[in-house]
């Protein structure tokens, strides 16, 4: 505990209020537009900063389309013979697969006309992917705030999903809504033992989270494909040969959430309510408060006569369990391409989707929705433009992981734009929110096999 | 490390229900051994498999069908297996109970692992009349340890100067990737290593960059660089490999050198018959030691490492050999990127590296940051996840993947047991800020 990064959030924000309080408002007048317009354009606007961040990441991953299309690298031979062949052809490249993405993911012109189905394909394709990503954020979020980085989220949704996938094939004798329930609710149990485990191994035993969750995943992930699945409980007899799991009985399902022609399901409502549920844990609860107080100092909060054990492991416990209902929407939801049933990649590599979704929200419950909204959009929209202009949807991948860079780099996208380092001060001194955990820069509560020596 | 620790830590007083906790810690963890040990007991030398009177055959030839040399040797099944798994338990009640050095306790540790597994091994293979091939077992873990060596090298030399390096399963992929593109599309093995290590490189320069200049917070940004480095790879796999595999990923493998003598050795000469990746790998694990407990720079890197601030103050350039290390570093990573492709001559796949980076990063934290440690855990769970392969034709009642989950298992069982003994480089993961 001899680091002197920890008083970093602190000391800034006593800076800040330090030089913002002297000089309250002498020359200034108290509204100017234009301050107010260029102060936009600064790298501490974070709004300003993320928008240009997925601007940026846009352009590298047109770059890497027109780059990887054979055609077009052909017809950059003969350039200077020809410049328009080049120029023409890569913008053909990137228009058609930024405007299929736009088409899946949002709404596509053609459709004006046509039934309120079609129009509201994408956007809620957009929302049941958004679905699972919400739930993860706010897992990585509640862990997060506890100085705790979980990378477990494979790991926790599988269990989750191996639970709410036993209730939902074996369970049949439940009456229809309370099958559901109680698959939904084995789901949240088995994320929440998994990821209690991890909290549980990091508060009495003093092992690393970020080490544990890892290898824990990859237990998770070999488990189930490699024994369970083919385990007479689980494998299903009609797909012999495949390591695929008996699908879950229809009472289990989750429903369609706006009528069977549109592709969402009530976990969405899940998602929200969750959402409201963390927001409020964080605002409001005791243990919410502990779990913000053990984040930003845990000597601190061990001295204000926190239990820094407890909430670590209850912090773990929520995470986990948010994790779990990604495992009951990816088995009992409609993202499931199998019938409802389990198969060895059922976590589609959401756990680590998640981690880029809180940080983009900067573990915020709402900025984690917004978050989860776009980076939904972007994968609905991909798997649009795989089809229609062959664009490969790793792509999304690439693109996700740039704009989560970028963000947590402001100081380059500022150096790309020439943005105004600082605000110019308009005389209304700070005004920010509480202080949180920053995602990116903490040096002290997340430091691999390490930590508070 | 967390409470328990601190509450262990540095100030004098407490000095003394440390070292109380330590006993009690040892002593838990050896009747934990005991008990596993005897559980194995009943496991390997009183079931049926063993227990009428099946012998189990070890084959001591590379090639079985080769004339001459060594013939296999039989063992009695039951009578070796009780024989090692009581030793075993001997081993973990003198580690409880007796007043032991260090030292020892390093080697007892050694020796119940040790019997643990031929005890096992000489159950899974009694009455088989293959038997196992011990020659080939040991090929297979010293091949599958090379990357895990090289990523807990790259790995090692990151964090010994202060950068947490979570994207060796990136660099991996970024090597394996470049290696074999440069490799099909100019023909040359060797234009095709180079690319693959500059592939590494690149990865570990990016890491360098976010983590010094733009001071991401370091674990983050490996997750993060590793989701980055499959996104390109597997993008650029669909647009341009899956397409043109013939022209882009041909992958034609390193070639082996025999070694004139040493390759003529009974048992172990096949270790001496492979390619140059392989020998680099083990030749590179004494050099790195050398060079950072003998050397000026390794002195420095660990010094940069330990305590950056009074590096400063001697006049060490923190960032400088920050960013140097880092990259180098990734040469390293990159090397086993290549050998996945080029030294396996096997094709280019998606997320080929199929979690071998982290491995690479248990094996160092298993291995205490030391290059011999991280070595010696490397090859341990090389041994692991190649062992699945020598059983699958034994027809053991155990699954494979069980034995797949062995070093993940351990590595949590490590990271739990050792808790706060384990200590990373101090100022690992901490940006460094002049001034």
């Amino acid at each position: 505990m001899s680091t002197p990064e920890p008083e970093n959030n602190e000391a800034a924000d006593a800076a800040k209020s330090a030089t913002a309080a002297p000089k309250p408002q002498p020359d200034r007048p108290p509204r100017d537009w234009g301050v107010i317009i260029r102060n936009v354009f600064t790298a501490e606007n974070g709004a300003m900063v993320t928008f240009l961040a997925i601007v940026l990441a846009l352009v590298v991953g047109a770059l890497m389309i027109v780059l990887s299309s054979t055609d077009t690298m052909n017809k950059l031979g003969y350039f200077f013979a020809s410049p328009g062949d080049f120029l023409s052809s890569a913008w053909n490249d990137i228009s058609s697969a930024y405007s299929s993405l736009f088409k899946g993911a949002i709404f596509d012109p053609a459709t004006i006309s046509g039934t309120p189905e079609q129009f509201f394909g994408p956007i809620s394709n957009t929302l049941e992917y958004a679905t699972p990503l919400i739930f993860g954020g706010l897992a990585i979020s509640v862990a997060f705030r506890a100085g705790m980085f979980n990378i477990g989220g494979q790991g926790q949704l599988i269990v989750g999903a191996i639970f709410a996938s036993y209730v939902g094939f074996s369970w049949t004798a439940l009456p229809g809504l309370l099958h559901m329930i109680v698959a939904v609710l084995a789901g949240i149990v088995g994320g929440m033992l998994y990821g209690g485990l991890v909290g549980w191994l990091k508060a009495k035993r003093g092992a690393h989270e970020v080490i544990v969750t890892i290898m824990l995943n990859y237990v998770a992930l070999l488990f189930l494909g490699g024994w369970l699945l083919n385990t007479s409980v689980f494998h299903n007899p009609a797909a012999a040969g495949q390591a695929i799991s008996k699908p879950a009985s229809s009472t289990a399902v989750l429903p369609h959430l706006f009528g069977d022609q549109l592709f969402t399901d009530i976990g969405l409502l899940f998602a929200i309510a969750a959402t409201f549920a963390v927001a409020w844990f964080f605002k409001r609860s005791k243990l919410g408060f502990e779990v913000r107080a053990v984040g930003l100092r845990p000597s601190a909060a061990r001295t204000a006569g926190i239990n820094v054990s407890r909430v670590q492991i209850a912090s773990m416990l929520i995470s986990g369990a948010l994790m779990g209902l990604i495992g009951v929407t990816q088995t009992l939801g409609l993202a499931n391409p199998n019938n409802n049933s389990l198969s060895p990649n059922i976590d589609a590599g959401l756990g680590f989707s998640a981690i880029t979704v809180a940080l983009l929200g900067r573990t915020k419950p709402w900025g984690v929705v917004g978050a989860a909204l776009l980076f939904g959009a972007l994968q609905a929209g991909g798997a649009l433009m795989q089809t229609q202009a062959q664009v490969s949807i790793e792509i999304i991948t690439v693109i996700q992981a740039l704009i989560v860079i970028f963000v947590a780099a402001p100081q380059l996208v500022k150096e790309i734009f020439h943005l105004r380092a600082h605000k110019i001060d308009t005389g209304k001194g700070g005004g920010e929110d509480t202080p949180t955990v920053d995602p990116f820069h903490t040096t002290e509560t997340i430091n691999v096999a390490g930590g508070e020596e | 490390m967390s409470t328990a620790s601190t509450a262990t830590g540095n100030v004098p007083t407490t000095n003394v229900a440390a070292l109380a906790a330590d006993t009690r810690s040892k002593m838990i963890s050896g009747v934990v051994m005991a008990a596993v040990g005897a559980l194995a007991l009943w496991g390997f030398g009183l079931t049926s498999r063993v227990s009428n009177g099946a012998h189990t055959l070890f084959g001591l030839k590379y090639d079985p069908t080769q004339t001459g040399g060594l013939g296999p040797i039989s063992a009695p099944a039951q009578e070796v297996a009780l024989a090692l798994t009581s030793l075993a338990i001997l081993c973990g009640l003198v580690r409880a109970f007796a007043p032991i050095s260090k030292k020892i306790q390093l080697w007892l540790d050694g020796v119940y692992f040790a019997s643990l597994v031929i005890s096992f091994l000489v159950w899974a293979a009694a009455g088989s009349s293959v038997g196992l091939n011990v020659p080939s077992i040991i090929v297979l873990t010293a091949a599958g340890a090379v990357p895990l060596i090289l990523g807990s090298l790259s790995g090692l030399m990151c964090e010994r100067s202060g950068v947490v390096n979570i994207a060796i399963e990136g660099q991996f992929l970024f090597g394996a990737f470049a290696a074999v593109i440069t490799a099909s599309s100019t023909g040359s093995l060797w234009a095709g290593a180079i690319a693959g290590c500059l592939g590494g490189a690149l990865m570990c320069a990016l890491l360098a960059v976010f983590a010094n200049r733009y001071l991401i917070e370091q674990v983050v940004l490996g997750v993060v660089l590793n989701l980055l480095a499959s996104g390109v790879t597997g993008f650029l796999y669909d647009r341009v490999m899956s397409t043109n595999g013939g022209t882009y990923n041909q992958a034609k493998g390193f070639s082996a050198i025999k070694i004139p003598g040493l390759s003529s050795i009974p048992i172990i000469g096949e270790l001496f018959n492979q390619n140059i990746i392989f020998y680099l790998a083990y030749v590179l694990v004494p050099v790195m030691w050398f060079l950072l407990f003998r050397t000026r720079w390794g002195l420095r890197t660990r010094a940069v490492g330990e305590h950056p601030t009074a590096a400063d103050t001697v006049g060490i350039k923190v960032i400088g050999l920050r960013y140097r290390n880092v990259i180098t570093a990734g040469l390293l990573s990159g090397l086993g990127g290549v050998w996945l492709t080029l030294g396996l001559a096997s094709a280019f796949g998606k997320d080929m590296s199929s979690g071998k980076g982290y491995i690479a990063l248990a094996a160092l934290i298993v291995g205490r940051w030391s290059p011999i440690g991280a070595f010696g855990a490397a090859v341990l769970f090389g041994f692991a996840t190649e062992l699945q392969v020598a059983l699958s034709s034994l027809n053991t009642p155990i699954p494979g993947a069980y034995l797949a989950m062995a070093p993940y298992l351990v590595t949590i069982f490590v990271v739990a047991a050792m808790g706060g003994l384990t200590r990373p480089p101090a100022a690992s993961g901490k940006p460094y800020i002049k001034g």
